[in-house]
């Protein structure tokens, strides 16, 4: 089985993210890291890869720095990588982004399946994968927590609103991944030394023989969150029965309930 | 403008923020509501009480499941016929998905996940929230249609004007060799939807250390741990049936199997905005922050008082939620007559 695997490199979780002086986005001292979704997707398809065999390539859109996402993949056990790179290749919206994604993945080859995550913790869009399927004309089995190949055929359940919807497909197809599939495993010792030697080849926008995919949707200005104008009030004083009388009678107050 | 609406429904029952979406598309013109599915003509009529002046009802066999190929096939024909301004989806898991492709089959962009939105000469500009809330980002799109989907709860329900009606028109699905098979459903454990809920009881780490339990003998520590966590768990949950909540919890209570996925709130779980939030032993790391910061009134019960919750907390008890929890749950049962 082919495999591709989409990955992003975006500011840890953890990061206090604002915008600073100048507009710009600032998370600080903080990390970039492998969009947590996308480890899902890393640990998705080298599954599916001890299950059947095969190639695992992660590929990711960036500049050089970008390249810690994929060593990332390459250390949980990925086979390849290849960064996509060009000067071009900024403030691209989610369907231009697809569109890079796609042509990739007819460039490669021959693949059955792209793995995603979920959707990407800094823009929090979850469109590309079902766009980039839908560039493919490959059924799109997003949200899947439970995957199943078997010959060609596939199986997944999906988690929705209601649970879980169990659907059925064929390969070639593009998946993504929520985090009920399982926690995605560590980097081994063995993988971190691979990765550090890999080499990571970059396909400028001309090798990949497409134009600049225009973007339509445009960001006039990013903010900080309007800041939450509480104090607290802390309910003290007598019994547990007594302050849980009182808490209730302010909640009660506000006449949301 | 001529906005298109699409009701987002499980088995012919809505869900809440497809009826917001109505009352956002009203206010830029006249709403046509799209209805997919099989034998649901009935949420046609809803969709009129709830303000749209015409409903395009796709009803049909191939249409009793929702599978992405075939409602963005349908829904992309009306699209390209009717020539929309506006294409307004609920932020929901087909919704999210339905627009994703829309937009590509109709050469335009999404603005994903919107809270708020203002009109200038037919032009949209949308503010929604990027790094789960921790910013806002103002979007517009260059091309159209435009396509929004509108966070749940962000927006107000149109008052649902009983036997209002409007222009009821059948369409036609696209039909043709989709690559889906639906094969069922495998139901979740019931419960309020954390997305839609107005209430939400939530718990953290500190759900599992009640010193006064003694786990059952031949657990090992691990399993104790967990033992413990949902004895703490049930008090939430007896309190969020009082209060008909949903019950959330932690990044850190779910990665220590206390509960599962699902009800995680923050930037790798859900972002919820309910009215009430009330936070249980969870001390508040900025990834839970960023999922519920929203909400309108947030209690945090901590024994912890200098815990980062506090800070974004319009009451707080600083004590013992297992002393606390329970006689939470009896005041308000007392108080709502239940």
């Amino acid at each position: 089985m082919k495999i591709v695997v989409c990955v992003k490199q975006v500011p840890d979780s953890a990061a206090k993210v604002i915008v600073a002086e100048g507009g710009k986005v600032s998370w600080g001292d903080a990390p970039l890291v492998i969009n947590p979704w996308d480890e899902y997707a890393v640990e998705a398809a080298l599954q599916q890869k001890e299950a059947l065999g095969g190639t695992v390539t992660a590929i990711t859109i960036g500049s050089e720095g970008s390249k810690d996402a994929l060593k990332h993949a390459l250390a949980m056990g990925a086979d390849n990588a290849i960064l996509i790179s060009d000067p071009a290749l900024v403030n691209m919206d989610t369907q231009a982004t697809a569109q890079v994604l796609a042509t990739a993945v007819k460039k490669i080859g021959g693949v059955d399946a792209a793995f995603f995550g979920r959707q990407a913790i800094d823009a929090d869009s979850g469109l590309v994968p079902a766009q980039t399927a839908r560039l493919l004309g490959w059924p799109a089995l997003t949200l899947s927590a439970v995957i199943k190949v078997d010959g060609g055929s596939i199986k997944v359940e999906r988690g929705v609103e209601e649970g879980r919807q169990v659907v059925t497909a064929k390969l070639p197809a593009v998946f993504s991944l929520v985090k009920d599939f399982g926690e995605p495993r560590y980097p081994s010792f063995m993988g971190i030394r691979k990765a550090s030697r890999a080499e990571i080849p970059a396909w400028s926008l001309a090798e990949m023989g497409i134009p600049a995919p225009a973007s339509v949707i445009t960001w006039p200005e990013i903010m900080n969150p309007p800041s939450r104008e509480v104090t607290c009030e802390v309910i003290t004083g007598g019994s547990s029965a007594e302050i849980a009388e009182a808490l209730a009678d302010k909640i009660l107050a506000e006449k949301v309930l | 403008m001529n906005t298109f609406v699409y009701i987002d429904h499980f088995k012919g029952t809505a869900l809440p923020a497809s009826w917001e979406a109505i009352g956002v598309g009203k206010t830029f013109g006249t709403v046509k509501a799209l209805v997919f599915g099989q034998g649901v003509e009935a949420l046609a009529k809803t969709a009129f009480e709830y303000g749209a002046d015409e409903v395009l009802l796709a009803d049909d066999p191939a249409l009793a499941d929702y599978r992405a190929e075939a409602f963005a096939a349908t829904l992309g024909k009306l699209a390209a016929d009717g020539a929309p301004d506006l294409l307004l989806f609920p932020t929901t898991t087909r919704g999210r998905e339905l627009a994703a492709m829309a937009a590509i089959d109709l050469k335009t962009g999404v603005m994903v996940d919107v809270t708020a939105l203002e009109a200038a000469d037919g032009k949209i500009t949308v503010t929604r929230p990027i790094y789960a809330g921790k910013l806002l980002t103002k979007e517009t799109c260059s091309s159209k249609p435009q396509i929004i989907t509108l966070r749940g709860r962000a927006f107000p329900k149109p008052a649902q004007q009983a036997g209002k009606s409007g222009t009821l028109t059948k369409v036609a699905a696209v039909t043709g060799d989709f690559p889906t098979k639906v094969e069922g459903y495998t139901t979740s454990e019931g419960g309020v939807s954390l997305t839609d809920a107005g209430v939400i009881v939530s718990g953290g780490r500190g759900v599992s250390n009640n010193p006064a339990l003694t786990p059952p003998s031949g657990l090992d520590e691990k399993q104790a741990e967990i033992w413990k966590a949902q004895q703490g768990f049930a008090l939430l949950k007896d309190l969020a049936s009082v209060l008909g909540a949903a019950v959330g919890a932690s990044r850190a209570a779910v990665d220590a199997g206390y509960v599962p996925y699902p009800h995680q709130v923050g930037q790798t779980g859900k972002v919820v905005s309910p009215d009430v939030y009330i936070a249980c032993g969870i001390s508040g790391a900025i990834q839970h922050l960023a999922g519920m910061r929203t909400s309108k009134v947030i209690v945090a019960i901590n024994k912890d008082a200098e815990a980062p919750i506090f800070k974004l907390a319009r009451y707080g008890v600083v004590g013992d939620l297992f002393q606390i929890l329970p006689a939470l749950t009896a005041a308000f049962k007392k108080k709502l007559g239940k």
